[in-house]
């Protein structure tokens, strides 16, 4: 676990390994994590307001908040906190803009 | 045949679809958006995932274990659409997106059963990292196995902070602190009502006896100032007894109490009631759930009770529906009624006992954050109140401000902007109600890619 | 109850009705403006804020041209901002057909002074990357401007109120009637008001203020579909408008995108619901996605209509009443009144202070409708497809 991780686990996964690739970098995922759970067992951030420029990180945790949207691929966006894993995930934190707006 | 559509898998929505399945004449539909039924106060673990529910939920447990005996019964006798959004309702049609994409459910009577979210305030720091609402922190660890942080302050009031704290503490997570803003003086004042559920009062004690005896410092009657840190949470300021104080933590979570998720009931045309207590608008029904126009409610988005109160909503709302068909009733409405109203007087306790601290939006300071998903401050909107010709209504407050606008649609800054219009205009929340940010369309965004590969015409 | 006397009474706190309060003000009138709801809160305030200038109605160009030297200085004028931005529309064509219509307007804009330019597909698609390679060229008014519609009327009302206007919201008029040389406006907060001049400027419920003077215009409800994206960082300019008018975008100082579109909805004027069908909202979604298909991982986070009054000539009524003198009319703008309410609101202004208006109204005479009515079948074939929106005969219901 990273240093600056901001969730903590205290029960383990049993689902099957998975990768997950966040901002390009590979993570060890596990089947049954949710996004925002991977994400935050890893930092301390989900992303940067497009407004204020200040760091959020999820509030509601319930879907409701709307604060953790995160590109679940170039040419999607979903919540992080209802999105589990798949194998494979390209997920990005800021806009992977020139491949949506050129 | 008589199509119902039931929105939302918690509680009552089971414990209705429990009342209508099998009966001839009629198909339930049943749509939610979480992967499994339970909705927030019945969350459970990502199937992947070993949480030890029963050390979590101690005695809880066995209404959990209730609860997925009725659901293994149940689902199977209908037709279940979850991970399926609710987007928008018009001419007796659902408008759903879900694993079929985009879809519309026409209906003849719809139960809205959608819950409730956390009604919070905003603090300054609490757009920060690290900071959650206390019923997400509490579902982190039910659906995730995670807790927000290693060193938890939970603040606010809410008969959750104690229950939360107390499931952090069994699951393994030290709890810096509880600071409970309501002062003790509230809280004798409410145990007269409290004592209509006196095994759900001697619980509640119970959960604070638990947490004093694991050494969890727990301040009652305190002022929120504010929540510190370079880029995420590590200390939470306060005042008690007129001094200020300061407790260091990496993770906050708070709330104050629920606010019902009744955008959908909005869109549906129900009529709404103002609930000057609460402080807090309801869509209006006549005690069995009916909204008119077949369109019923049930559960905490009818009216704030938990669990066991959403259960007999659930319960009176299918009878209603029933009825109204010219249906036979399987049972006699009196119980769930009866018991519904021991619940709600023990809730108006619980109103008491944690009270909903208006004051306290009078008092921020204008850099405070409002509006978390437009980036609105305090002062922006309080700005603009004063201002000779600036808006003195909040939906007028939201068309100057962008205040509202945002992606969540107010849910976490609508009750603080009302408070902030009443304060602003003297109104006061008893004689004249609070404003209220007017449901649009869509409940949730609305992901354009939806309707990506469908032909134009 | 309280008795008042004031020059001008102005019924309707929209864009034109703010205006107008704010000119004669000026022009050392007294005036008293009144809204049953808020300043701005129907039409105006929930038109997506274009401030078109091509492919308008001929019959309007003065009107328009004018409004737009008075909006290019209108936030000096008014002293705030209303997020005027003057980037541009474009028209673009998806079909021969629109390629056509452009070769058409082309020569009437020229003879109006409207300076539009004439793209190829790839200059189009060089100047603006976001747009679908399908597209087939496009028509660029870079005169045209926006504005954040949901800001003009409060501004323009508290422009007007320092200048000494009375602005009463939330109080709705229950009569006017004609008391020798003046009117007499009862409202539901018990004020009788005296003035030898009514303003009807009350949109889709202006009829029944005509009817009561023995006039009428054969006005119909209707509503635009409106929906907003979530912000995006900042990648365009133009309103863009396919040449049919079946989709509509621009991108708000905010980021966020705002989305419009044919055809337009029935609402509901008596109950004063409006609401869009969702079939409209995903189709125009998916008209978006074909016009702009970088657009893909974005949300619709809002969706919106209100309530417009329409006329069957898609012109409205700006003038003179036919039958009483002292009472003026400005409504029925057809859901584009809000690039035209400045020199609309100059109009009146110039009529109710020196008798006659430096541009011609006369086409816009209420007394137009005395006749057979002329529906401008084009423009409602265009605005209403498969929506059955039809002049209601007789009087509204008030």
């Amino acid at each position: 676990m990273d240093e600056g991780a901001q969730f903590h686990r205290v029960f383990p996964l049993t689902g099957a390994d998975c990768d997950v690739w966040v901002d390009g970098r590979r993570l060890k995922a596990r089947r049954g994590q949710s996004l925002l759970s991977l994400l935050l067992e890893h930092g301390g951030r989900v992303r940067t307001h497009e407004r204020t420029g200040e760091p959020r990180a999820g509030f509601c945790l319930m879907g409701a908040c709307q604060d953790c949207w995160v590109w679940l691929s170039p040419t999607q966006r979903g919540r992080a906190c209802t999105t589990p894993v798949e194998p494979g995930m390209r997920c990005f934190t800021r806009s992977p803009e020139a491949e949506v707006l050129p | 045949m008589k199509r119902v559509a039931i929105v939302g898998a918690g509680p009552a929505g089971i414990a209705a679809a429990d009342l209508l399945v099998g009966r001839a004449g009629i198909s339930v539909t049943l749509i939610d958006e979480g992967q499994q039924p339970g909705g927030q106060i019945f969350r459970q673990p990502h199937p992947g995932l070993a949480t030890d529910m029963k050390r979590l939920l101690g005695a809880g447990h066995a209404r959990l274990e209730r609860f997925r005996a009725l659901c293994s019964n149940v689902l199977p006798q209908l037709d279940y659409r979850p991970r399926t959004l609710v987007w928008n309702v018009f001419g007796g049609e659902l408008m759903t997106l879900g694993e079929r994409g985009v879809d519309s459910l026409s209906y003849d009577a719809l139960l809205i059963a959608t819950g409730a979210t956390d009604r919070v305030l905003p603090v300054e720091g609490w757009t920060m990292p690290g900071v959650y609402t206390l019923g997400g922190a509490q579902i982190l660890l039910k659906e995730q196995g995670c807790l927000i942080g290693r060193q938890v302050v939970f603040c606010g009031a809410s008969p959750l902070l104690y229950l939360a704290a107390l499931q952090y503490h069994r699951a393994g997570g030290a709890v810096a602190a509880v600071l409970d803003t309501t002062p003790i003086a509230a809280k004798v004042k409410a145990i007269p009502r409290l004592l209509a559920l006196p095994g759900v009062l001697k619980d509640g004690l119970s959960y604070m006896a638990a947490l004093r005896l694991a050494g969890v410092p727990i301040v009652g009657g305190v002022t929120l100032d504010a929540f510190v840190g370079e880029g995420r949470a590590a200390e939470v300021r306060y005042r008690a007894g007129g001094q200020a104080h300061a407790v260091a933590c990496d993770a906050v979570a708070y709330g104050f109490g629920l606010r019902p998720e009744m955008q959908l009931a909005e869109l549906a045309d129900c009529a709404l009631r103002y609930d000057s207590f609460r402080r807090q608008w309801y869509p209006d029904h006549d005690g069995d759930g009916r909204c008119g126009h077949g369109v019923y409610v049930a559960g905490d988005v009818a009216q704030m009770g938990g669990a066991e109160a959403a259960g007999h909503s659930g319960r009176l709302a299918a009878l209603s529906i029933l009825a109204d068909f010219g249906l036979e009733a399987p049972a006699s409405p009196e119980p769930d009624r009866a018991a519904l109203a021991r619940q709600l007087t023990f809730q108006d306790g619980l109103g008491h006992a944690f009270a909903w601290p208006a004051a306290h939006v009078a008092g921020l300071a204008d850099e405070v954050m409002l509006c978390r998903c437009e980036g609105v401050s305090v002062g922006e909107v309080r700005r603009g109140l004063r201002s000779d010709g600036g808006p003195q209504e909040a939906n007028r407050a939201k068309a100057a401000t962008r205040c509202g606008m945002g992606r969540c649609q107010g849910r976490f800054c609508g009750s603080a902007l009302a408070e902030l219009v009443a304060a602003e205009t003297g109104a006061d929340g008893v004689a004249r109600p609070l404003d209220r940010l007017r449901a649009q369309p869509p409940i949730k965004p609305l992901p354009i890619s939806a309707v990506a590969g469908e032909p134009l015409a | 109850m309280s008795q008042m006397h004031t020059d001008v009474v102005i019924i309707g706190a929209g864009s034109i009705g703010t205006l107008t309060a704010l000119y004669l003000v000026r022009q050392g009138l007294s005036v008293v403006l009144l809204d049953r709801g808020f300043a701005g809160g129907q039409s105006t305030g929930v038109s997506p804020g274009s401030l078109r200038l091509q492919g308008r109605n001929p019959t309007e160009m003065p009107l328009s041209m004018r409004a737009q030297e008075m909006w290019e200085a209108f936030e000096d004028d008014i002293g705030e901002s209303v997020e005027f931005e003057q980037k541009g529309h474009l028209f673009l064509a998806l079909t021969p057909a629109h390629l056509d219509k452009i070769d058409a307007l082309m020569p009437i804009e020229a003879a109006h002074g409207n300076f539009c330019e004439k793209l190829s597909r790839d200059e189009v698609l060089s100047r603006w990357p976001c747009l679908t390679p399908e597209n087939l060229g496009g028509m660029f008014n870079p005169r045209s401007a926006v504005v954040n519609s949901r800001m003009v009327a409060p501004a323009v009302a508290r422009a007007a109120s320092r200048a000494g206007a009375l602005l009463f919201e939330q109080e709705e008029v229950l009569s006017v009637e004609r008391k020798g040389e003046t009117f007499l406006t009862r409202t539901d907060r018990d004020r009788r008001i005296e003035s030898p001049i009514v303003v009807n400027a009350a949109g889709m419920w202006a009829r029944p203020f005509a009817n009561g003077f023995g006039e009428d215009a054969p006005m119909f409800s209707a509503g635009p579909i409106q929906m907003v994206t979530e912000p995006v960082p900042q990648f365009l300019d133009p309103v863009v408008h396919s040449v049919d008018g079946h989709i509509i975008f621009r991108q708000t100082l905010a980021g966020n995108i705002v989305v419009a579109g044919h055809p337009r909805v029935p609402v509901d004027d008596v109950a004063r619901r409006s609401r869009v069908p969702p079939d409209k909202t995903l189709r125009n979604m998916r008209r978006l996605l074909n016009a702009a298909p970088g657009l893909l991982p974005q949300s619709i986070i809002r969706i919106w209509t209100g309530i417009e009054g329409y006329l069957p000539d898609m012109l409205p009524v700006l003038g003179p009443s036919a039958t009483t003198p002292g009472l003026f009319h400005a409504f029925g703008w057809s859901g584009h009144g809000l690039q035209c309410a400045p020199a609309a609101a100059e109009s009146l202004t110039q009529l109710i202070v020196g008798g006659a208006s430096r541009i011609d109204l006369s086409p816009f005479a209420i007394a137009r409708f005395t006749g057979a009515v002329r529906p401008d079948e084009q423009k409602l074939r265009d605005e209403f497809e498969d929506n059955v929106v039809r002049p209601r005969s007789g009087a509204a219901a008030s």
